[in-house]
């Protein structure tokens, strides 16, 4: 019968219509920025470097090593090594970075430089509010925006900084037993049977 | 374009309509230029008309030309592959897969099980959202004022929550790597896939009821853009477009890549390949997506997801050449790849479904009325992401 | 008088008593004066109530809240609107016809509004009791095609004209099963006076009222009615003329601001006459649905069809996909108008037949050449219900 599809059209829509006031399902508007979603705990956003403790200079993670600047795709990664050292998340003195400078306007947050960073140093941020009216330098995070607390990682990404948290205190584990003073060994007859801790 | 010979194919195989070309009246040409609401993308089309018929339609694109296959000269293997997220940016993950295919085709390296199973998985969540969104928006520009494309975002969302949830991003999931999957199924994810896709028939219902038997959307559809069989196969159309023509070519079933020969799917068929054909084989499509889906959430085993022998740094594949290609939602895309041991490809280049696609797009359109010729372009399911690159 | 007849009657009675505070040279301008003010004050009004409703029905339609920012639940989005409109440059094309681009949408406005006068709005409430009043208002509506042409020539643009020449054709195709489905309600009835129409449908058998539609003529002359009245109005799905039909952006693409506003004013009010005047003839004007119902003043049961009608409207707008030009105009000749040749027969069965036969035969009448044209119209263009099948 002709109209025969239309008028079934009708009522699907008239039921999307009515039960529109009842169901959430039917009416899936967040009213943002008044409500907003959950987080998803995956997000991911920009980079933003970890550190631990209290001090955010002292305490980050980077050690400089600029493996992430090499593989970034846009290369938005500026980093300049310091000339000094101090110990890093583990206990071992190393370099740490002088200058690091994320662009996110160009970072294209695909995530590599979080996996390919050895030191668990840099992780993917959740904030994306991040619009300014400063053309020139605005979208340019320099070492001190990027530097976030443990705790905060905690609370955005649960999961993966226990994960994180169990790695890191698995290698100061190994660190602080590779500085104890080596049990009293007669003097070795053979180079090579020196006991490796 | 010449266009009383088509790709050197005779006369008699082309479907034509009566285009006078004794008039004598002005035509009037018309550029549905990039700023357009119903073109996709920055598409532009030249059109000349007699009236309300097309006599000429010269396609123009370039647009969004971004130098990504230059890019992947540059960039090394791991990191071209974020920037084929952005290819056709709505289906992402059937991108990196067909990337994937040819460096592990390179590199021999072996996927394993777990990994296997997730791919298809998101693969065909990804066919899903892809055939919903198209189907959306082909009856918005026909002016149904958006109700059955919000009906088919509504769905959508649900599967790109799940993206975000598994990969960290809805739209540039930068999820497959060489070798298997970058990250495993967080808690709780196969739960919320089985709640939606319990779901998701009704869905299909829905929009079928709200679409399929009705007049309106008939007239306008049935006997609009019709392309032959053998016009298809000649100009390399893929994906919907050619099953909707008649022709029973799905790389799922012809190539069999991944492990999709164990999975129990058919392969819908049209017959007169208009716009009406290509859009109902879109819809079957994505009910044979949802058993595929069922059985592999149902199959799908504990395991790695990477394979050992792979290596995210200094990865340098021996020298030689390589083609994957997949079935993604808009056709066969396929990645050609030229290596010589270095770290980044020599030659790096993308085989577009969306664009050999619309090279017949001015035989589909001659003769039509204007009013027709951006319906044909929303059944050609183009992504500018993709045709440009 | 008691409370109920008070209720009913009491703008007759308001304007009756503001009309005796003047000398008596003067009652009848400043009686005209009253209702020209009220009904210039009331369906702009209502105009305003319809955008809202309009975009806040398409949103929940669509899973989604409509505007909710200004006001509550976004009531005084309207007056944002206005202000917007008001404010906006008015681009007049270079080369234009200035007089006759200011003139067209002013003439619309102003040719909508005089069909209001014959429309019986409640009892004893139609502005002018003509005795020809639907002709009247029939002429008035073709008179509308003029100033939608005068936009499409004077903008002196090839897009705005082709939009135009459409948007007339339309037009002047749905006029005719329009007018001849008017006719059946007019013979049954056996006068043009609107008032009479309705005080001939005002009676109940039991509770049931002796509207129009009731009847299987009523219906289908119902039906074919409001097609050619969406039709008429430019609304979806018969909206090529102003939807975006690719280039052509309709007649209107050269105006901006407060003429783009007249427009859309004077197409709304269009669309309420016109669903006033298919209220009147079928659906019983003023006249309550239930005899028990017979309380409620007669200007509220008249305008709660009203709002009704538009909400059909609404509803159809946001399901429907747009027909194409020639399919429209394919629709309008080879269907509607043989339709509503057969709808006519139907009523001449009705009045000259008894009791039940007059119910079969009408039914018989109407219900036949329905199928059979539909099936033709299908069969036609060769649309069918396809099936599909998988590749072994």
């Amino acid at each position: 019968m002709l109209a025969g599809g239309i008028l079934k059209g009708l009522a699907v829509t008239a039921r999307n219509f009515f039960e529109s006031f009842v169901s959430k399902e039917r009416l899936t508007t967040v009213q943002y920025p008044d409500e907003r979603l959950p987080q998803i705990e995956a997000t991911r956003d920009f980079p933003f470097l970890v550190y631990d403790g209290p001090d955010a200079m002292a305490g980050l993670r980077c050690v400089s090593c600029q493996i992430c600047e090499k593989e970034c795709p846009p290369k938005c990664i500026f980093i300049e090594k310091s000339t000094d050292r101090k110990p890093d998340a583990a206990g071992k003195l190393q370099f740490y970075p002088a200058k690091f400078n994320i662009d996110i306007s160009v970072c294209m947050s695909c995530q590599i430089c979080v996996e390919v960073c050895p030191f668990d140093a840099i992780k993917m941020d959740v904030e994306f509010e991040l619009a300014t009216d400063d053309r020139f330098g605005g979208l340019l995070l320099d070492k001190q925006k990027l530097a976030k607390s443990n705790e905060y990682y905690h609370r955005i990404h649960p999961t993966e900084a226990n994960t994180v948290d169990g790695k890191l205190a698995a290698a100061r584990a190994k660190v602080a037993a590779a500085a104890q003073p080596k049990p009293q060994v007669a003097a070795p007859a053979v180079a090579g049977s020196e006991v490796k801790a | 374009m010449n266009s009383d010979l088509l790709h050197g194919v005779p006369a008699d195989t082309i479907t034509r309509r009566e285009v006078s070309y004794d008039h004598e009246g002005e035509t009037l040409e018309v550029s549905m230029g990039p700023h357009h609401p119903s073109t996709h993308g920055v598409f532009r089309m030249d059109v000349k008309l007699e009236g309300e018929r097309i006599v000429r339609l010269k396609p123009v694109l370039g647009y969004l030309h971004r130098n990504h296959e230059k890019l992947g000269e540059k960039s090394t293997y791991l990191g071209s592959i974020p920037y084929t997220d952005r290819l056709d940016y709505f289906c992402s993950m059937t991108n990196n897969w067909a990337y994937c295919i040819a460096v592990e085709q390179l590199a021999a390296f072996e996927v394993p099980e777990r990994a296997q199973y997730l791919r298809v998985i998101l693969a065909e969540l990804t066919r899903l959202q892809n055939h919903a969104s198209a189907v959306g928006f082909l009856v918005q520009d026909m002016g149904a004022s958006g109700t059955p494309l919000m009906y088919a975002f509504r769905q959508r969302e649900k599967i790109l929550d799940l993206f975000e949830a598994l990969s960290g991003s809805r739209m540039m999931c930068n999820y497959m790597r060489f070798g298997g999957c970058r990250v495993d199924l967080p808690a709780g994810w196969l739960d919320q896939l089985k709640v939606l896709m319990n779901g998701f028939p009704a869905f299909l219902d829905e929009f079928e009821k709200l679409l399929v038997s009705n007049e309106i959307l008939m007239a306008r559809t049935q006997g609009i853009g019709e392309v032959s069989a053998k016009i298809a196969i000649n100009a390399g159309i893929t994906g919907p477009m050619l099953r909707a023509a008649g022709v029973n070519y799905d790389l799922r079933k012809v190539d069999g890549y991944g492990i999709y020969p164990r999975f129990d799917f058919k392969v819908p068929l049209g017959e007169h390949g208009d716009v009406y054909d290509r859009y109902m084989v879109r819809v079957l499509e994505m009910r044979e997506s949802v058993k595929i889906l069922n059985q592999a959430i149902a199959q799908l085993p504990e395991g790695p997801i990477l394979d050992p022998k792979a290596k995210l740094r200094g990865f340098r594949p021996k020298a030689g050449e390589s083609y994957g290609r997949i079935e993604a939602p808009k056709g066969e895309l396929g990645f050609y790849l030229i290596s010589d041991g270095s770290p980044n490809p020599y030659r790096y280049r993308i085989r577009p479904p969306s664009f050999v696609n619309l090279t017949v797009l001015e035989d589909m359109c001659l003769g039509a009325n204007i009013a027709d010729a951006v319906i044909i372009l929303g059944s050609v399911d183009i992504v500018l992401g993709e045709v440009d690159r | 008088m008691n409370s109920v007849q008070y209720a009913d009657q009491i703008f007759v009675l308001l304007k009756q008593w503001l009309v005796s505070l003047f000398p008596a040279p003067l009652q009848t301008a400043v009686g005209i004066l009253i209702t020209v003010v009220t009904i210039i004050c009331v369906f702009p009004a209502l105009f305003a109530v319809t955008t809202i409703l309009e975009r806040k029905g398409l949103g929940r339609i669509q899973n989604r809240y409509g505007p909710n920012r200004v006001g509550p639940f976004g009531i005084f989005q309207p007056i944002a609107d206005g202000v917007k409109a008001l404010t906006k440059e008015d681009l007049v094309p270079a080369n234009a016809d200035k007089i006759v681009h200011f003139l067209a949408p002013v003439m619309l406005v102003i040719i909508v509004f005089l069909a209001y006068a014959v429309l019986p709005m409640g009892r004893n409430m139609a502005a002018v009791n003509m005795d020809c009043g639907l002709l009247f208002f029939f002429a008035i509506g073709s008179a509308t095609e003029v100033a939608v042409f005068m936009a499409g020539w004077s903008s002196r643009n090839k897009y705005a004209l082709l939009g135009a020449m459409r948007a007339i054709a339309q037009m002047i195709s749905y006029e005719i099963p329009l007018m001849l489905s008017a006719v059946a309600a007019i013979m049954i009835a056996g006068t043009l006076n609107l008032q009479q129409i309705v005080e001939q449908q005002a009676g109940y058998s039991g509770i049931l009222p002796h509207w129009y539609v009731f009847t299987p003529w009523g219906l289908a002359a119902f039906l074919l009615f409001i097609i050619s009245a969406t039709a008429e109005s430019n609304r979806s799905p018969f909206d090529l003329p102003e939807g975006e039909s690719e280039i052509i952006a309709g007649y209107y693409i050269e105006y901006s601001g407060f003429k783009f506003a007249l427009f859309f004013l004077g197409e709304y009010l269009g669309m309420f006459s016109i669903s006033a005047i298919a209220i009147t003839l079928f659906l019983g004007g003023w006249s309550a649905p239930f005899s028990f119902l017979a309380w409620i003043p007669s200007y509220l049961c008249f305008f709660g069809k009203l709002v009704a009608m538009i909400c059909c409207f609404i509803w159809v707008r946001g399901t429907l996909p747009r027909l194409r030009q020639d399919q429209l105009m394919n629709f309008a000749w080879k269907f509607m108008l043989p339709m509503s040749l057969f709808v006519i027969a139907s009523a001449v069965c009705w009045r000259y037949a008894e009791s039940w036969q007059r119910w079969a035969l009408s039914l018989v009448v109407v219900a036949v050449p329905y199928l059979w044209l539909g099936h033709g119209m299908m069969n036609n263009r060769k649309l069918e219900q396809r099936v599909y099948r998988y590749a072994e």
